[in-house]
């Protein structure tokens, strides 16, 4: 059953938020211990705020476009009195005095947020395996990874704990898992969703977004949740776009390129998929043309001494001052030391390492001055590119889901998880991870689509045709 | 001070705190004493997830600031400072680097003299820390608390160009920037609550060697400090170099008590901060209509209105100088001019405004202007002396109420001229010989005179009143 039909229900009387949640706790009940998917449930809010719905609904009100859908968290996404750790040991404890923009308006649009899902380290992964509460497993395959470092978002989704899920993507974070779990994962265009409440990693290339089992779900997701937040200063002027109203445009008469750098290197499995997507976008009414944009090689390179960079400034604060771990010390520095030396994880001091490097005097021109221009020659070709097409299609993922220890043991083959999902955040731009096809052991297979600045109606539009193809009703 | 054949170059960094009614990126309130901890937010305590939303207000009072100091406002971006210090929440501070929004400019002071200004930029202030026992600062105390009311207070920086050649020059910059700080309402220049800090780049050459290294001092809040800190690190660094040593670049820690400075950190020691752009604030581009609407908004600067002023008085005396600059200082300046207008003299407008309001500057805000100036009216037409003029003034300050009848319900009636007359001449009477020297020429012995009517009187007499009876006599 997905969010709109839950919706509808409980809007209609048919079935009630309250009953919702009954079957959502059951499902994590059955199968949390297994998959470690949620860090923290919040069974005595998600409870309130089911009742809240129902009450609306016996008065005759209307709760809202999601009203009474259970939804998952990722556990970096701030939400009052509600522990919140971002993967992190460092956090733990800490119960936010404020919620998020995102889980406001979720609430305000009558969703029943139920609790936290497990992440990488301060999103710092693509496969939950930094986490410090132990990994996410693929419900597809419990040996095998979920994707990160929304994996426990991606999991609660594929599992059918929760209809809707929300999660993070700097680098690929939620298109990836959701290629390797089977479910629809959408990175809003930069600004378009506000930021305020999401723990940052790295600022500039931080959205929220949805994963859902339908690309309607999704859109449904995203229209609740975009639209300007005075409290972003990044936050985009325009209100929330339409999107659920143009799901079914199709692609007819669209430009549509395949991107060679977006699959170089993929796995056959992968390659077969982005193939049979090719060929349904062209049965669509889509014109199809390979082209090359040979800046997304850099892309990786960039991300890592950017996003690092502003790691190590945003994690500054956990210092043991205030909140969360505190290791005592001979005094404040030490403490300071023993603190971050004990509650962080070893990628996470890695990245904040090279991101302090990169900044540093006589290494910032070399290493984060040169990113930055990179990034510059990034955005310029997207550009180039979406002046002769309408969208892009590309792999969102190398491989489908891989073992657990497979990518730990040498950082940079982890890394290499992102390559065809990083350059969209270094531009800004929209982009969405769809079911395509199985590929080796039956996992999912996800295709991406990718689009100009705030073009994701028509990204939806077109992981529709896809869908549909894909045997979707 | 300074030792023939030897210059003092210095360069000043002043901090002011701005007057906005909220802080610089949230809408927790502006204000200092407030209970520790109490005006605080996720975002001004750097909680997990908050962001920073720039004040529009600070930025407006920024612009009048470049507007005053002759800057030009540039397009200027926000950048990270990094550093860890528990009295920053964030262990970053927000400031502005290669681009800030003022750029250049100069301030002229009463010498004559001018002093360029490089830049004054935005940035956020930081908590305030209390160290317990131990040494009283951070390492080695006992216990730190740390109050994070202060924390995000937008602050402007005025960086002033190596221009000035001594702690009296570098003092008198410091008080015009007050008072154009002041002035332009950007302000309270309440040195002593910590809402303008400055920081002193001291160093010395021989006359027309090239400039020496320098050091810095930090943190001098008051201008007395200032002045008195320069002197003492002049002096040390002459020492210094005079013993065949040489000046480290460094930062130093000014002990008031013990008048002299002392090594914080040297450059070697100095942090790395790691600037970079602000990844959660945009780029601040204020327009030409928002440039004019500050530049329309700004009065007149305290040069200007010193120069009002002094317009209005006939060759004023030193002490009249003085006053009118403490009157200026003050802001009182209209109502001295309005006095004036009025037909109030010059010199009595301006003593009673320098004294009596200066005494009562808290209350001068509801001063009915109106009021001040009959009650000076009064003083000057002789129907109250001096003494009983400062009494309804006072009054008039405290509660308000019409001068005429305070003056009235204190029994402040006007001496007669007969019955002032027969004192004079009883006193002349009894006083021969003083007598006899004021009609001499010796102008000295009208204050013996006025005293003693004073003392008959006690203090209702009016001064300029008995000088012309002894005129009359003479």
């Amino acid at each position: 059953v997905n969010a709109l039909e839950v919706a509808r229900g409980v809007r209609e009387g048919a079935t009630s938020a309250s009953e919702q949640l009954t079957t959502t706790l059951g499902v994590i009940g059955e199968r949390n211990e297994e998959l470690n998917v949620f860090l923290y449930v919040d069974q005595a809010g998600a409870v309130a705020a089911a009742r809240r719905v129902d009450e609306l609904v016996a008065r005759g009100e209307d709760p809202g476009a999601l009203a009474g859908v259970p939804v998952a968290l990722k556990d970096n996404l701030c939400q009052r009195g509600v522990a919140t750790t971002a993967g992190s040991k460092i956090l733990e404890g800490w119960r936010p005095p404020y919620s998020a923009t995102v889980v406001d308006r979720l609430l305000a649009a009558g969703a029943v947020p139920v609790g936290k899902t497990n992440m990488d380290e301060f999103a710092m992964g693509s496969s939950t395996e930094t986490s410090a509460f132990g990994p996410t497993r693929n419900p597809h395959d419990c040996t095998k990874v979920p994707g990160g470092s929304s994996g426990g978002s991606a999991a609660a989704v594929a599992s059918r704990m929760t209809p809707l899920a929300l999660g993070s993507d700097t680098g690929g974070s939620i298109r990836q898992p959701a290629a390797l779990c089977g479910v629809v994962g959408v990175k809003p265009t930069y600004g378009l969703v506000s930021r305020y409440g999401l723990i940052a990693f790295a600022s500039s290339l931080d959205q929220i977004g949805p994963f859902a089992t339908t690309v309607a779900d999704a859109a449904v997701v995203l229209e609740v949740i975009a639209g300007h937040d005075p409290m972003d200063s990044t936050s985009l002027p325009e209100p929330a776009p339409s999107l659920l109203a143009h799901v079914d445009d199709g692609v007819a008469g669209q430009r549509v390129g395949l991107v060679r750098e977006l699959t170089e290197g993929a796995d056959d499995d992968v390659l077969a998929s982005v193939e049979l997507a090719r060929r349904a976008l062209e049965d669509a009414g889509a014109e199809v043309v390979e082209l090359s944009i040979p800046e997304c090689r850099l892309g990786l390179s960039a991300y890592y001494l950017i996003a690092p960079a502003e790691a190590s400034s945003n994690l500054a604060r956990y210092d043991g001052v205030r909140y969360g771990l505190r290791v005592d010390a001979e005094d404040v520095a030490a403490m300071n030391e023993a603190t971050r030396t004990a509650g962080f994880g070893a990628e996470v001091k890695r990245r904040i390492m090279l991101g302090t490097y990169a900044l540093s005097a006589g290494y910032y021109d070399a290493y984060y001055g040169q990113a930055l221009k990179v990034r510059t020659q990034m955005i310029d070709a997207f550009r180039r590119a979406y002046r002769e097409v309408d969208l892009l299609l590309g792999a969102t993922a190398p491989t489908v889901a891989f073992a657990f220890g497979e990518k730990t043991a040498n950082p940079l083959t982890m890394y290499l998880s992102d390559v065809f999902t990083i350059p969209t955040n270094l531009a800004g731009d929209p982009a969405i991870s769809v079911p395509f096809g199985t590929g080796a052991g039956g996992l999912p297979v996800g295709v991406q689509l990718l689009g100009p600045g705030r073009s994701e109606a028509r990204l939806f539009a077109a992981a529709r045709v896809l869908e549909l193809a894909n045997g979707g009703a | 001070m300074v030792r023939d054949g030897w210059e003092t170059v210095i360069g000043l960094e002043v901090h002011t705190e701005l007057r906005t009614t909220t802080k610089m990126f949230c809408g927790c309130p502006n204000a200092f004493g407030a209970e520790p901890n109490t005006n605080v937010c996720p975002v001004c305590l750097g909680l997990p997830g908050s962001l920073p939303v720039l004040n529009v207000r600070a930025v407006d009072l920024a612009m009048a600031i470049g507007l005053a100091l002759h800057s030009t406002i540039a397009p200027s971006t926000f950048h990270r400072k990094n550093y860890f210090y528990p009295d920053m929440p964030k262990d970053f501070q927000i400031s502005q680097y290669d681009l800030p929004i003022n750029v250049g400019g100069y301030l002229d002071l009463p010498d004559g003299s001018r002093v360029t200004i490089e830049r004054a930029h935005l940035e956020e202030d930081t908590g305030k820390s209390t160290h317990l026992g131990g040494s009283g600062r951070l390492q080695g105390a006992d216990r730190s608390l740390v109050d994070y009311n202060r924390s995000g207070v937008p602050l402007v920086e005025i960086v002033s160009g190596p221009d000035m050649r001594s702690a009296a020059q570098a003092r008198a910059y410091a008080s015009e920037l007050r008072g154009i700080l002041i002035a332009t309402g950007a302000s309270d220049g309440r040195m002593e609550e910590g809402s303008m800090r400055i920081d002193a780049n001291v160093s010395v050459r021989r006359a027309g060697e090239v400039l020496g290294t320098r050091c810095e001092i930090k943190n001098l809040n008051s201008l007395r400090s200032l002045q008195r800190a320069i002197e003492y690190e002049a002096e040390r660094q002459i020492d210094l170099i005079g013993a065949g040593g040489v000046v480290r670049q460094e930062t130093r820690h000014w002990d008031e008590v013990l008048g002299v400075t002392s090594t914080m950190r040297t450059k070697e020691e100095a942090e790395d901060y790691r600037y970079f752009r602000e990844p959660d604030l945009v780029d601040l581009e204020p327009d030409a209509a928002w440039r004019e609407r500050i530049r329309a908004s700004l009065g007149a600067m305290p040069a200007e209105r010193r120069a009002t002023l002094r317009a209005r008085l006939d060759e004023p005396t030193t002490a009249q100088l003085d006053a009118l600059e403490v009157v200026v200082d003050l802001g009182f300046d209209e109502l001295v001019l309005a006095a004036i207008e009025a037909g109030v003299e010059g010199p009595l407008a301006l003593a009673r405004a320098a004294n009596e309001l200066a005494a009562s500057i808290e209350r001068v805000g509801d001063l009915d202007p109106s009021a001040f100036i009959t009650t000076l009216a009064m003083e000057q037409r002789g129907d109250l002396s001096a003494t009983q003029a400062k009494t309804v003034l006072l009054e008039v300050l405290d509660h308000g109420g019409d001068p005429a009848a305070i003056a009235a319900a204190k029994g402040f009636e006007r001496l007669s001229s007969d019955s002032l007359g027969q004192t004079v001449a009883e006193l002349i009477e009894q006083h021969p010989q003083e007598w006899a020297r004021y009609r001499e020429g010796d102008e000295k012995l009208a204050q013996f005179f006025i005293g003693q009517v004073m003392a008959l009187t006690r203090g209702q007499a009016n001064g300029k009143a008995v000088v012309a009876e002894l005129r009359a006599r003479r």
